[in-house]
Order: C-alpha cells, then sequence, then structure tokens
C-alpha cells in the first residue's frame, strides 16, 4: 500500500487521430470492404481448434506409447537376421596366412560342488576321489562337511568324467559350461601363439585371456564381439613353420646345441613367415616360468625375439654396404688387412692371416675382421651409429609380442673408435635374431625398410624410408652370394635357389666378465633367391659343437650353416618358390638388372 | 440402401477382425520358428567350430608326417624337394585308353609289409635309418596316433 505508485498522467493522449498534411492515395476498393468481424472470429476460432486438436492427438499417442512401455514386460532386444547367430564363442579363432586353424575354442565343462545340496557328503567325497586321482577323500569330506556353500573342483573335465560324476547321482555336484582354448598343432609355433587361461570366471561361462604371444597383444582384438568371430590371420605359414621346427630340432640335436632359434621373414612385406626357437613347450599346457638357473634356458625364452646377441661377422655386410652407399669403395677397392690391427691396447685380429690386402668383396667373402674395422674407421662413429638407428638397432622390435618391447638391443653407451671397429664385424652390440633378419630385409630387398610382423598382409607392399640405393643393395646381395659360391658358407648351397648371406660366430659374453673360451653363438643371415630376393633367413645355434672333418667345429660355416641350408631346402618349395637350374642366374647382370627393376 | 450399408460394413469389421486375429496367431508362429531356426543356427555353428577343431587336431602336421612315414610302403610321400619340380613337357601322360590293360590290385597293405619297414630316406641332417612298426589300427579302424 505504502509502495503505490500514482498513475503518471498522460500529457496528451499519443493515439489522436492526426490528419495528414500530404493527402495519401486511397486504398482499392478491395481492401476497402471490411470482412464481417463474426465471420473472421469464427474461422481463427476454427483454426485454433484445430490445431489443439493436433496436439491433443500428438501427446495421446506419446501417453499410449508411455503407458504401453511402463505396462509392459522389459526384454532383451533381439538379434536380428543370421549376423547375431554367427557369434558362437567368446574368442576369436587364429589362424596361419592360408586359414589353417592355429588357435580356437572347444566347449568343455567344469565341475563344482555345493554341499548344502548333498545327500552324502562322505559318499561324494569318496566317489570323486575314484574318478580323479589327485582329490583325496579326506580333504573333501573335511570341506564338503564344513558348512561352506561353494567349492570350485575342476576347471575343465572330458565328456567320460563327466558321465562318470552324472552316474553318482550326487545333486550337489553341478557343472558349468566353459570354452577352452585348444591348440591343436601342439608345440608349432608355441612362441608365437603364447598361451591363454581362465580370467574371471563364474558357473555359466568364463572368460579367456591371454598370457603370451599375440594371444595376450590381441587380448581385446580377439574378444571384440563387434567383429563377429573374424579370425585373426597371421602371417605365419603353418606347413613352412612345421618343417622348420623339425629341420631346426634335429639340427639342435645334430649340433649338439642347447638352444637354437630361425626365422624366416617375407623381404618386401617384413612378414614373419616363420619363426621357430628351441626348446620349446605346448601352449595347451603351458608351463611354468623357471625360478632357477639361467632365464635365457626357460622353454618359454623366445631366443628369436628376446635374445639379444653379439650377432658376429654377419654385421659385416652393414658396414660395407654403408661404405658402398657413400662411395667411399666400391666392390673392387683394395682395403689393408695387415694384422694385426692396433687400437690402443686392443688388437684384432682376422681368423686366418688373409695376406696385405683384400678387395671389399673379399672382406665380405674370407670375413676379414681387420678389412672391416678400417672401412667403418673411414665411416665414422657418427654416420655408422645413424645407419644402424635407421635399420632399427637400437630399439626393441615392433613386432606383435608381448616379449618384443622388452627385448632393447644392448649398445654402448660411449662410441669410441674401438666401438666402432669392433661393432663392424658384429661385436660389442648385441641384437636379436630378429632384428637382424629385419635389418637384413631392409639393405638386401633393394633398399628399403621394412616393419616386421606378424599379421598377414594384404595388397601390395608400401615401401618404407631407403636405406641404401639399389645399386648398393644389389652389390652387396651379389656379394653374399659369393660368400656361399666360394667363401665361408660353402655348406649353404641349395641347388635351383641362389641361397646368399654371411655367417657369423660370436664367443659368448661369461656372466663373470670376459668371454667363453669354448662357447659360441653361431649365426648364419642370408636370403634367397639372391638375385631377386623373396625372403631372408637367420639361424643361430646356442653354444653348437659338433666333430667334423677331424675337428671340434664351433664355427657358423660348420654349425648353422647346414641346418640353414637344410630348412632353405625344406621351406622353399613349400613356399611356392621356383628353383632355376639356369646357370646365368648368378651372373652380376643378374643382379644388376633386378636392381634396375625395382628404381 | 442403408440397412444394406451397414451390414455390409458390420462384415467387413468382423472379416477384418477374424483375418488380424490369424495374422496375430500366425506372426507369433513364425516369430517362433524363427526363434527355434535361430537357435539350431547356434547349435550348428558350434557343431562347426568343434568339428573345425577337430579337423585342424587330426591334420596337424607332426601326425600327417607320422602317417606318412608309416604308410611310406604304399604311398612313398617324401618332403617336396627342390628337384621335385619339372616343366609340363617333362610330366610322362599317361597312354591312350585303349592301351591301358588291367592291373592287379596291389597287395593288403599287411601282406605287402613285414614286421618292420626300414625307412631309408633321409629327413634332416642326415638322418639315421629309422625302424618304425607297421601301422597299427585303432578299434574302430582308424589308425593311430
Amino acid at each position: 500500500m505504502i509502495f503505490r505508485r500514482k498513475a503518471r498522467a498522460l500529457v496528451a493522449d499519443p493515439f489522436v487521430p492526426v490528419t495528414p498534411t500530404i493527402p495519401r492515395p486511397r486504398p482499392p476498393e478491395s481492401v476497402m470492404v471490411r470482412e464481417n468481424p463474426e465471420r473472421a472470429r469464427v474461422r481463427s476460432e476454427r483454426r485454433l481448434k484445430f490445431t489443439a486438436g493436433c496436439f491433443l492427438v500428438g501427446f495421446a499417442v506419446i501417453g499410449m506409447k508411455m503407458g504401453a512401455i511402463s505396462a509392459s514386460e522389459a526384454r532383451e532386444p533381439r538379434t536380428g537376421g543370421l549376423a547375431g547367430a554367427g557369434i558362437v564363442s567368446a574368442r576369436a579363432d587364429v589362424t596361419d596366412r592360408h586359414g589353417r586353424v592355429l588357435a580356437t575354442n572347444v566347449n568343455a565343462v567344469a565341475l563344482y560342488a555345493q554341499p548344502h545340496l548333498m545327500v552324502d557328503p562322505e559318499q561324494a567325497a569318496e566317489g570323486l576321489a575314484a574318478i580323479f586321482p589327485d582329490m583325496s577323500v579326506e580333504t573333501w569330506t573335511r570341506r564338503f562337511t564344513s558348512g561352506s556353500k561353494f567349492y570350485w573342483l575342476k576347471g575343465n573335465i572330458s565328456p567320460e568324467q563327466q558321465q562318470a560324476v552324472h552316474d553318482m547321482g550326487e545333486p550337489g555336484l553341478l557343472f558349468g559350461s566353459r570354452e577352452m582354448r585348444v591348440f591343436p598343432n601342439g608345440p608349432l609355433a608355441s612362441h608365437i601363439l603364447g598361451g591363454a587361461r581362465y580370467g574371471a570366471q563364474d558357473v555359466r561361462a568364463a572368460e579367456i585371456k591371454g598370457i603370451a604371444g599375440v594371444e595376450a597383444v590381441f587380448d581385446d582384438y580377439l574378444s571384440d564381439p563387434t567383429r563377429e568371430g573374424a579370425p585373426l590371420r597371421l602371417s605365419i605359414d603353418l606347413s613352412v613353420q612345421a618343417a622348420l621346427e623339425r629341420v631346426l630340432h634335429s639340427g639342435m640335436n645334430l649340433m649338439n646345441a642347447k638352444g637354437a632359434s630361425a626365422i624366416l621373414m617375407d623381404v618386401h612385406t617384413g612378414e614373419i613367415v616363420s619363426m621357430a626357437s628351441m626348446p620349446d613347450f605346448d601352449p595347451n599346457d603351458r608351463p611354468m616360468v623357471l625360478t632357477t638357473g639361467d632365464r635365457g634356458d626357460d622353454p618359454l625364452f623366445n631366443r628369436a625375439v628376446q635374445g639379444v646377441y653379439e650377432l658376429g661377422s654377419t654385421f659385416k655386410i652393414f658396414t660395407v654396404a654403408q661404405s658402398l652407399e657413400l662411395g667411399l669403395t666400391n666392390a673392387g677397392t683394395m682395403i689393408d688387412t695387415k694384422g694385426p690391427l692396433r687400437q690402443g691396447r686392443f688388437r684384432i685380429r682376422d681368423f686366418h692371416n688373409y695376406g696385405p690386402r683384400l678387395s671389399v668383396t673379399d672382406v665380405i667373402v674370407k670375413s676379414s675382421n681387420i678389412g672391416t674395422a678400417r672401412m667403418a674407421l673411414a665411416i665414422g662413429a657418427e654416420r655408422q651409429q645413424d645407419f644402424l638407428r635407421s635399420l632399427g638397432f637400437f630399439e626393441a622390435t615392433p613386432v606383435e609380442l608381448t616379449e618384443a618391447p622388452g627385448a632393447r638391443p644392448i649398445v654402448p653407451q660411449r662410441w669410441p673408435d674401438i666401438s666402432t671397429m669392433t661393432i663392424s664385424y658384429g661385436h660389442g652390440l648385441s641384437a636379436s635374431p630378429l632384428h637382424l633378419a629385419t635389418a637384413y630385409a631392409s639393405v638386401l630387398n633393394g633398399g628399403t625398410r621394412v616393419t616386421p610382423t606378424l599379421l598377414a598382409q594384404d595388397g601390395a607392399p608400401t615401401p618404407g624410408p631407403r636405406i641404401v640405393s639399389s645399386r648398393v643393395s644389389a652389390e652387396a646381395r651379389h656379394m653374399l652370394r659369393q660368400v656361399v659360391t666360394r667363401g665361408t658358407a660353402s655348406l649353404m648351397e641349395v641347388e635351383g635357389y641362389q641361397v646368399g648371406g654371411k655367417t657369423g660366430t660370436a664367443d659368448k659374453p661369461s656372466p663373470t666378465g670376459g668371454y667363453y673360451d669354448d662357447k659360441t653363438i653361431t649365426t648364419f643371415a642370408g636370403m634367397f633367391p639372391a638375385q631377386n630376393p623373396k625372403y631372408v633367413i637367420v639361424v643361430t645355434l646356442d653354444e653348437p659343437e659338433i666333430n667334423a672333418a677331424g675337428e671340434q667345429r664351433r664355427t657358423a660355416g660348420w654349425t648353422a650353416v647346414p641346418v640353414a641350408s637344410e630348412i632353405v631346402r625344406r621351406a622353399a618349395p613349400l613356399l611356392g618358390l621356383r628353383p632355376d637350374f639356369d646357370a646365368g642366374v648368378d651372373a652380376f647382370g643378374a643382379y644388376l638388372t633386378q636392381a634396375a627393376v625395382t628404381d | 440402401m442403408r440397412s444394406l450399408l451397414y451390414a455390409l460394413s458390420i462384415a467387413a469389421v468382423v472379416g477384418l477382425a477374424f483375418w488380424a486375429y490369424g495374422e496375430g496367431y500366425e506372426t507369433r508362429q513364425t516369430e517362433r520358428e524363427v526363434a527355434r531356426l535361430e537357435r539350431e543356427i547356434g547349435t550348428r555353428h558350434q557343431e562347426l567350430s568343434m568339428l573345425r577343431a577337430e579337423w585342424a587336431y587330426l591334420n596337424r602336421p607332426d601326425r600327417l608326417h607320422e602317417l606318412a612315414e608309416m604308410n611310406f610302403e604304399s604311398l612313398g610321400l617324401i618332403p617336396l624337394a627342390p628337384d621335385h619340380f619339372a616343366l609340363a613337357d617333362q610330366v610322362g601322360y599317361p597312354p591312350p585308353a585303349a592301351e591301358i590293360v588291367a592291373v592287379e590290385p596291389a597287395a593288403p597293405l599287411d601282406e605287402a609289409v613285414g614286421d618292420i619297414v626300414i625307412m631309408t630316406h633321409r629327413f634332416g641332417a642326415d638322418a639315421e635309418p629309422r625302424l618304425i612298426a607297421p601301422p597299427t589300427l585303432a578299434d574302430d579302424g582308424e589308425q593311430l596316433p
């Protein structure tokens, strides 16, 4: 009341009609006829009613639908069509590159007990002990009568055991359905596949989780329901893998080696066609990790990926390729190989004395440490490091295995001249055989970097960054070919497949410091066919020793090379490579033609 | 006229109701059938994956290798080697059909093979000759292992 304002008196009425000073034109006659206001009112009322009716109907429909939804019972949406029916297992298969199964699921049964439902717990325990010899009557009688309501008894039982438990007729013993991960090929490709175990489990189902290898890396991918069970296709070829493992295993026994590994890689795509490490294991029954002794002797240890070794003279081709690429030398340049070569307090020797001079080709063919060391000094530490880095020797391989990221190469912290010299022939830098295979593929395929992979690649490979020119790559291949025809790898000759490669023998470092005199790691790394390479092969034997030609032999030429040669003899026909017995394919011209084609 | 219209529309309503009722039942029946078929497809898929696993298990390279060695006398299978490749014109095609003479069927395996077969072909790097027993058959006639 107090705050009420007084209405302000208007000064003048604003709506007073004003007579226009300029006369307006008269509007047309039709507008002048004013509509009957009653009719206009009726029409607008009709329109309003119509609009209101539309709203009413809309709201009624929505309301009825809401009512229907709230009144009806909730139901799971059904998968439409056949797409949904295709999903049968929780985890997709793993296949090789031709679709042959490497890992799949089968239905299995788990056994559990609910003691409060049991008719006669003592008899149940006795019956179970009769079916499962590892179950003790006392323990299970005690557990069944302890008042607990739930026990897992067995993760997987066979149909016969299930029938036997059924026949006991005990209502407190119940079965849960399971899917079991099965690796039908047993120990074949075990290090690649890894293994699987049960994760969270329930009486209705259990989750399968990968422990190692591709099963662990692709865990989410394999159990992704949106992929509708499409299998994971690896680059492995099952029959080649079987042949390679068979040869490698018998070779390891023949050479009295305690371990061995082999890698067969596509030289252009980096696909690992076959990779094995001995000793191996059965992924269906994966052993426990060794807790005593050397971790490197564990069957679970993948030597091809995790084992970092000094790979010896196989590195020489990198030094030579870089020297050729930089234009410091050509294949015929003579290198001073007078020995021993002194550097500070170190002396570098050759296995034999090769005389005062060798051509660059012969430095590779005869495997001269002194010659390679001199070439490396001319290259210099910085450029050598850059070259090795571009080949991937400074980081872990990106291959799709859980073990791979942990296997970093061991490179020296500082890089004095002596390191430049020793690394030029493969000592002082430790890397895995997979690093070596990748680097060989990158240098020899025409000179573009490849990335190692375990997944099958479709379509044309995309070339990586250029490492060396295709001309240098061809010259390097020709040199490696001569290592086989007239050098340290003479046992490597496989009729029809012109294999070229380099041997490497490195003394094993002893854990107490220094090197063993009588323990070596021998390596053969090469490619075939040399003039137009398709595959790279790396074979490594751990502590081989063989009595051949009247002597104890520990060098690669006598140990790793015969094994690698047998692998090529067996694997190359399986890979569909047609042998070429024409003598002309080995002429240097064939290499240059190939280099011109890839340019 | 009007009564006729009424009668016709009532008949139409009754007819349509009858049709809709039948249609509803048919739909539910079809839904049940679809669900049953989907379940069956699911079980078939299960069986298929089981059979695929079994196929993979029976065709594992180790088993095939051992079977090839067991039946070496009759099959003569050895690992593929580079000298097994040939040109198409090197293949000795069979003579024209008229000249083919009937051959005696080969003797059954257990007669052809003595107690012990000496394998002389090489496996691996210069393997020793291997002694291999003649094939043992399981109760159902399948060859082990």
